[in-house]
């Protein structure tokens, strides 16, 4: 296991890191971002990486955002802070922008049309894939599927907005959750 | 009201609802900027999520894309920072105190408690963009062997979008 160098980072160091992780991080930013930290730029340990990135995984939002957000306060503060931030989402930002204005101009056109169709179609079978992923092993405990089956029905059936659904849902998964972690 | 600040304030409201990542919030974003408003014709929306997905950058992406179809370049960057600032604050917030008190049974609890939940909504994810996507035997069949083989096999997601794109241009 590397050893992490116990250093405070300089806000050039931190955008430059978290810039190679954002421009690199195809299909998910999580396995470049892990190893730039751990393996090439030794910022952290594996042990570290996998408490502060488990930290940010159950806060909401975005997790690899705020993993560099956090990284990147621990050592500057807010300039810190943003400046993981902005190497990380500057370059990806203006290509899909790039993409999004192409998208515009030509997505009508019949061969990029059947491109986009079937492009479409295969991130569609990556969200259901990422949606097995997690939703199998936390189907093991049976109160995790009527919780998850309550969410998606008043998602899909009753089209309720996030906000209301969390509401409902939320009570009654943490009430749960409460009773088995006692 | 101006797109921009619809944008804003979409996608501000969403941040601190993002449970487990930015694609927990693709039902309601398909929701808001399809059914509600009418930005975003279905088709197109899956076809922007798939974009989005096949660009180098975190899930976040989504909400640029969305931004920049509506309203260009302002309206990928207000979208962008709207998502990501409110979560980000908590982050730094929570981090710093973080330290002090790791093994807190309230974090536990909290996390045990948002797995189903996540679970369920990116489950939902799925369920959208299967059927803004799906239109033929073929797209179904792209669609279910891409996720058969994401889910089992340790394939690069990119593989699998470039097939996905491959076969629609050749057959579709």
């Amino acid at each position: 296991m590397s050893i992490a160098l116990p250093v405070k980072l300089s806000h050039k160091a931190l955008f430059m890191g978290f810039f190679q992780a954002g421009i690199f991080g195809f299909g998910g930013v999580l396995p470049i971002a892990r190893r730039m930290v751990v393996d090439e730029r030794r910022w952290l340990s594996q042990a570290e990486f996998n408490e502060l990135f488990s930290l940010c995984q159950s806060l909401p939002g975005a997790n690899v955002v705020n993993f560099s957000v956090a990284f990147g306060a621990r050592h500057q503060g807010l300039t810190g802070a943003s400046a993981a931030l902005a190497g990380l989402l500057m370059a990806p930002m203006a290509i899909v922008m790039v993409l999004v204005g192409l998208y515009g101009r030509y997505g009508g056109l019949p061969p990029v049309r059947h491109m986009l169709a079937g492009l479409a179609a295969a991130a569609a079978g990556l969200m259901l894939g990422s949606g097995l992923k997690i939703s199998v092993p936390v189907f093991a405990a049976p109160r995790n599927i009527g919780v998850a089956a309550l969410v998606a029905a008043l998602v899909l059936l009753m089209h309720f907005s996030l906000p209301l659904t969390m509401l409902l849902a939320l009570p009654l998964a943490l009430f749960l959750a409460w009773r088995v972690t006692l | 009201m101006n797109p921009l600040l619809q944008l804003a304030l979409l996608f501000g409201k969403l941040s601190l609802l993002a449970v487990g990542g930015a694609n927990a919030t693709v039902p309601e974003i398909a929701r808001q900027v399809v059914s509600i408003r009418h930005w975003v014709a279905p088709a197109q929306f899956a076809q922007l999520y798939a974009l989005a997905n096949a660009a180098p950058g975190p899930n976040v992406m989504i909400a640029t894309v969305i931004g920049a179809h509506v309203a260009g370049v302002p309206g990928g960057i207000i979208a962008t920072l709207a998502m990501i600032l409110p979560s980000c604050t908590v982050a730094v917030l929570v981090s710093r105190s973080f330290e002090r008190h790791k093994a807190a049974r309230w974090r536990r609890v909290a996390q045990a408690a948002l797995l189903p939940i996540t679970a369920g909504l990116i489950l939902s994810a799925a369920a959208v963009l299967i059927r803004q996507s799906d239109s033929s035997i073929l797209t179904l069949c792209i669609t279910f062997v891409c996720a058969w083989l994401s889910w089992r096999t340790p394939l690069h997601p990119l593989w699998l979008l470039g097939g996905g794109a491959m076969l629609g241009m050749l057959f579709l």
